[in-house]
C-alpha cells in the first residue's frame, strides 16, 4: 500500500449534508447514492488492493443532469471523479473521500447507427461490447477490443484510450473515435469533432482521448464501425529461444504482412495458460506465438502459407495452423484465459509497458533478474507486434511484505521499459498505480506543458485530481521557465 | 546558426531553436515557422516579423522496419523519409499529400510540416490520418523549453496526448524539432476500380457499399468531368485478385469497371491526393470540406445552385475539394451549405487579400473558442508562434 492519497478536504467534508441537499434536486431520487453500503460498490475499480469511500455517487440520466451536477460542483468547489463500469487496472475510477463519483452507466443507449457512414453515435455509459453487437447483425464492429469489454463503457475506453488485442491492425480508442459530447468542469457543454473523419481546430478529441477524467466528462460519442472480415484464423508456433521467436517476429512484419493478431506468451505464461485451459500448447518451448490472419478462406490460406515459409529459418516447433473453430477456439482459449489462469495460482498485478519490440530479449532477461531479486514469480504476455508487455508479478496477499514486494518489481519492470525506449502504460493508463512514476518518462517541463494543458481546462484541481500527475511539482510557478534538468 | 536574411533564422540544433524562441518572446517578435514553405499560403495571413526555418534541423534519427517507426529531425525533406522507406519496402501509411502544385509551391516538403498540417491523403480512410500515424514529438514551446510528447512505440498513453494536439496545429503551438511516425509495409499489388459514368449520389453510394464491405478498400474517390468513381485494393497478389473479383460482384449495379493499375494508378491516385483536378484555373478559391459521406452530394449540390464551382470527392465522399471563384460572396455561400449540412470547411488556396478578410478555418463555437485560446496560451503565453493563422488571437 505505497500509492498516497491526497488528505481529504476538512472543509468540504464538513459541509457534506449541505452538498448532498443541493445534489438531491439535481438528478432522480434513485439517482443519488448517499448511504455507505450503497457507496462501498464504488470505493475501488479494478485495483482493489486501493480503495476511498466517495462522499455520494450520483448516476444522471442525461447530459444536462451531468451538466447541472458538474455545475454544482463547480460553484461549490466538490471533486469528481467520473466512472463508466469501473474496470480500471490503474485504479483511474477510484474516489476520494471529499469527492462525488459521477457514474455514467444509466447513459447507456445507442443513439444512432449509420451503416452507409459506417458511424454509430453512442451515449458514453455504453459498453464496448454492446456496440459491437449493436451493429453485428449487418456484418460490423467496433475494432478497439480491450479484454474487459464485457463490462467496460465507451467512456472509460475514451478516458484511457483503451487498446485490445487487435490494435495493431485496427488502432485503439484514439484512433476509432470521431466525436464527443463533453460536459466542462463549470457545466458547460461542448460538441467535440461530429460524424466527419476530421474535426476543425486543434484537435480535442485527440487531447480528450486518455485525458483519464481530468479534462472534463464523455457524455456522447460518435464511433466508426468497420465491416468485420470475412473470417480469421489463428496458428500457433513454439520456439526454443526467446531470440528466434523475437527473429520471426521482425520477419513477418518485415516481409509486408501485419496480421490482425500477434501474440506472445513466455515459458510460465504458457504453463500457467495450459494447465488452466487444456488448449494444446507446447510445454518443451521457451516461447510461443498466436497468429492470428484475417479474410477470406484463400486469403488465410495464402497468408499462413507466407508466414510459415518465412518462420522455417527460426524452427518453429508445435506449428499448428487452426483448421477448424474448435481448433480455432481452444488456440484462443488458453491466451484468453491468461489473466484468469495466473489469479488461481498466485495473486498478482499486471503491469503494462511498451518496449520497442527489437528490446524484447534484454528486456525479459532484466524482468526475470527484477522479480527474481524480490523472490517473486513472473510470466509475460506480449502484443508482439506493437510491444505492449503484460508482465503477471505473482505473489502472496497473505505473505506479509509480497503485495509490496510486487509493487517494487512491477515499478522496476516499468522504469526498465522506459530505459529502453518504450513507456509506462500502453493501454490500461497512469491513474494511481504509474503517477508516481511519470518523472520516469517525462522530465519536468514535459510534465509543466501537460500540466499547464491540463489548467485550461480544470485550473482548480476538481477533476479526477489524485490521478496521473505526481502530487508534488504540480505548482508551475515552480518550474523553471529555461533549461533543462535532467530526467 | 545560419541567418539567411536580417529576419529569417534556420537553427542547427533545438538548443538553437530554443534560443531563438526565448529571445523572440523577450521582444515579443511574432515568428512564422517554416519548413520548405510549400504551404506558406495557408491560413490567414499572420503578421510574423521573423522566420524559424526548420531546414537546419534535418537527418532520419532512427529506423527501425521490423518496429514500424521511423523517427526525423522535423526540417527532413519528406522525400528522403519515403525514399529510406522504400529501400525497406515501406511507406508512410497515411498518403502525405504534394500541395506544391495546388499552391504554387516550389519548395521541399518537410516531415516537420506534415505533422504540423496533419496532411492525410486517400488512404485515410483505411489506415488514419497522419495524427493517428505521429506517435512521437519533440518541440520547442513558446517559453523557449524543449518539450517531448509520446515516444517510439505505437502503444503509449501515458500522461496527455500532446502530440495530437500539435498535429494539425499549423505551426502556432510550438516549433517542431523531432517527429516520430508508424509507418507500414508496402503492398505487393495495387488495384483501382474505374466506374465510369455515375453521378455523384450514385458514386458516393457505390463508394459506401464498397467500404462498407469486408474488402479493405484503401481509396474511395469520385472525380468530376467523369474522372470516374475510384475504388482502390492493396495487398498480396492472391488476396488482391480475391477482392477484385468480389468487389466486382458486389457493385455490378454501378457498371462495368476499368481496371487501372501500376504507372496509371499511381498517377490517378497522385491526382486526388494533390487534388490534381481543381489545380486549374490558378486564380480559383480551393475549399476542403468535411462532412458525411451520404451528406457530401446535397452539400456540393446546394452550393452549385448558387455560384459557379467544381470539387471531387474523397474519403468515400466524407472528404470534398471545391474550387469557387475568390470572393467573400463565394464564401459565404460555401460556409452556409456547409453549415446546412454539418460539415466544416477550410479555406486552404486563395489570395492573400480574401484571406484576411474572412474566416480560412471554421469558426468555432464560444466555447470551443475559449478552449482553443487556452491551449494557444499554455503553449504559446505571449502568442509569437504564427499568431492568426488559424484564428484571430490564436
Amino acid at each position: 500500500m505505497t500509492i498516497a492519497f491526497p488528505t481529504p478536504d476538512a472543509g468540504i467534508l464538513a459541509r457534506r449534508d449541505a452538498i448532498l441537499a443541493g445534489l438531491a434536486p439535481l438528478v432522480a431520487p434513485d439517482a443519488l447514492i448517499v448511504t455507505e453500503d450503497e457507496r462501498r460498490a464504488f470505493e475501488t475499480d479494478a485495483l482493489t488492493a486501493y480503495r476511498r469511500l466517495p462522499m455520494a455517487v450520483v448516476l444522471p440520466s442525461s447530459t444536462q443532469e451531468v451538466a447541472a451536477v458538474m455545475r454544482f460542483c463547480h460553484e461549490h468547489g466538490v471533486k469528481v471523479v467520473a466512472r463508466g463500469a469501473g474496470t480500471s487496472l490503474a485504479g483511474g475510477a477510484i474516489p476520494q473521500e471529499d469527492a462525488i463519483v459521477i457514474g455514467v452507466s444509466k447513459l447507456n443507449r445507442v443513439i444512432e447507427t449509420n451503416f452507409a457512414d459506417r458511424t454509430m453515435r453512442v451515449e458514453a455509459g455504453i459498453t464496448n461490447l454492446a456496440i459491437s453487437q449493436a451493429v453485428a447483425h449487418e456484418g460490423f464492429f467496433y475494432a478497439p477490443d480491450p479484454s474487459s469489454q464485457l463490462a467496460c463503457t465507451i467512456a472509460g475506453n475514451v478516458a484511457m484510450n483503451s487498446g485490445g488485442a487487435h490494435c495493431l491492425k485496427y488502432g485503439v480508442t484514439t484512433n476509432n473515435l470521431i466525436g464527443l459530447t463533453v460536459v466542462l468542469v463549470d457545466g458547460t457543454v461542448v460538441e467535440i469533432g461530429g460524424d466527419m473523419l476530421d474535426a476543425p481546430g486543434y484537435d480535442l478529441l485527440g487531447l480528450m482521448t486518455g485525458s483519464e477524467g481530468q479534462l472534463g466528462i464523455v457524455t456522447e460519442a460518435t464511433v466508426r464501425i468497420l465491416r468485420a472480415a470475412e473470417g480469421a484464423r489463428p496458428a500457433l508456433m513454439g520456439f526454443d529461444s526467446v531470440e528466434e521467436c523475437g527473429a520471426c517476429v521482425a520477419a513477418i512484419i518485415g516481409a509486408g504482412i501485419i496480421p490482425v493478431a500477434l501474440e506472445y506468451m513466455d515459458k510460465p505464461a504458457i504453463e500457467i495458460c495450459e494447465a488452466f485451459a487444456h488448449a494444446g500448447y507446447p510445454l518443451d518451448v521457451e516461447a510461443m506465438l498466436i497468429i492470428e490472419v484475417e479474410g477470406s478462406e484463400e486469403e488465410i490460406e495464402d497468408a499462413f502459407a507466407r508466414i510459415v515459409e518465412i518462420a522455417k529459418p527460426f524452427n518453429p516447433r508445435a506449428l499448428k495452423v487452426a483448421q477448424t473453430e474448435a481448433e480455432a477456439a481452444a488456440i484462443w482459449k488458453g491466451r484468453k484465459s491468461a489473466f484468469g489462469a495466473t489469479g488461481r495460482v498466485a495473486d498478482y498485478i499486471c503491469m503494462d509497458g511498451t518496449i520497442p519490440t527489437g528490446q524484447l530479449k534484454h528486456v525479459l532477461k532484466r524482468i526475470d533478474e527484477i522479480v527474481k531479486g524480490y523472490g517473486l514469480r513472473v510470466a509475460n504476455v506480449f502484443h508482439a507486434g506493437d510491444g505492449n508487455l503484460h508482465p503477471l508479478v505473482m505473489f502472496d496477499t497473505n505473505a506479509p511484505g509480497e503485495m509490496e514486494k510486487a509493487e517494487a518489481a512491477g515499478e522496476d519492470i516499468l522504469r526498465l521499459c522506459v530505459e529502453v525506449g518504450g513507456c509506462l502504460t500502453g493501454e490500461h493508463g497512469v491513474g494511481i498505480e504509474k503517477r508516481d512514476l511519470m518523472t520516469t518518462q517525462y522530465d519536468r517541463q514535459d510534465l509543466a506543458q501537460q500540466l499547464r494543458v491540463r489548467g485550461v481546462f480544470d485550473p482548480l484541481w476538481l477533476l479526477n485530481p489524485a490521478k496521473v500527475f505526481p502530487l508534488t511539482g504540480r505548482d508551475l510557478d515552480e518550474a523553471p521557465a529555461n533549461g533543462r534538468e535532467a530526467a | 546558426m545560419t541567418t539567411l536574411s536580417a529576419a529569417s533564422h534556420a537553427p542547427a540544433n533545438e538548443d538553437e531553436v530554443r534560443a531563438l524562441v526565448t529571445d523572440a518572446a523577450a521582444r515579443s517578435v511574432p515568428l512564422a515557422i517554416s519548413g520548405g514553405a510549400t504551404k506558406a499560403g495557408v491560413g490567414r495571413p499572420a503578421q510574423t516579423q521573423e522566420t524559424v526555418s526548420t531546414t537546419g534541423l534535418s537527418g532520419i534519427t532512427l529506423y527501425e522496419p521490423a518496429e514500424l517507426v521511423i523517427g526525423a529531425r522535423a526540417g527532413t525533406p519528406l522525400a528522403e523519409v519515403e525514399a529510406t522507406l522504400a529501400e525497406k519496402n515501406q511507406r508512410l501509411a497515411f498518403e502525405p499529400a504534394d500541395w506544391r502544385a495546388l499552391l504554387g509551391t516550389s519548395g521541399e516538403p518537410t516531415i516537420g510540416a506534415v505533422a504540423a498540417a496533419n496532411v492525410s491523403g486517400p488512404r485515410r480512410i483505411m489506415v488514419g490520418a497522419a495524427r493517428d500515424a505521429l506517435i512521437g514529438v519533440r518541440f520547442v514551446n513558446g517559453r523557449g523549453e524543449a518539450v517531448k510528447n509520446g515516444g517510439r512505440v505505437m502503444k503509449n498513453v501515458t500522461g496527455l496526448d500532446l502530440v495530437k494536439t500539435i498535429a494539425g496545429s499549423w505551426g502556432t503551438l510550438g516549433v517542431l524539432t523531432e517527429v516520430t511516425f508508424k509507418v507500414l509495409p508496402m503492398p505487393e499489388r495495387t488495384a483501382t476500380l474505374v466506374y465510369p459514368g455515375l453521378d455523384d449520389a450514385r458514386a458516393v453510394s457505390a463508394l459506401s457499399a464498397a467500404l462498407g464491405s469486408p474488402y479493405e478498400v484503401t481509396g474511395a474517390a469520385h472525380l468530376p468531368g467523369d474522372g470516374g468513381t475510384l475504388i482502390r485494393i492493396e495487398g498480396f497478389e492472391a488476396s488482391v485478385r480475391y477482392r477484385l473479383g468480389e468487389l466486382r460482384t458486389l457493385l455490378s449495379e454501378y457498371g462495368e469497371p476499368a481496371l487501372v493499375e501500376n504507372a496509371d494508378g499511381e498517377a490517378l491516385w497522385r491526382g486526388v491526393r494533390d487534388v490534381g483536378p481543381l489545380v486549374q484555373p490558378a486564380d480559383r478559391a480551393v475549399w476542403k470540406i468535411s462532412t458525411a459521406p451520404t451528406r457530401a452530394p446535397a452539400l456540393t449540390a446546394s452550393i452549385a445552385m448558387r455560384i459557379e464551382a467544381r470539387w471531387l470527392y474523397d474519403w468515400g465522399g466524407g472528404l470534398v475539394w471545391l474550387a469557387t471563384e475568390p470572393s467573400e460572396a463565394a464564401a459565404r455561400v460555401v460556409r452556409e451549405a456547409t453549415r446546412a449540412h454539418r460539415g466544416h470547411a477550410t479555406l486552404i488556396r486563395a489570395p492573400a487579400d480574401l484571406r484576411a478578410a474572412i474566416d480560412v478555418f471554421e469558426p468555432l463555437p464560444e466555447a470551443m473558442m475559449r478552449l482553443t485560446k487556452g491551449l494557444k496560451a499554455s503553449f504559446d503565453p505571449k502568442g509569437i508562434f504564427e499568431p492568426g493563422r488559424m484564428y484571430a488571437g490564436v
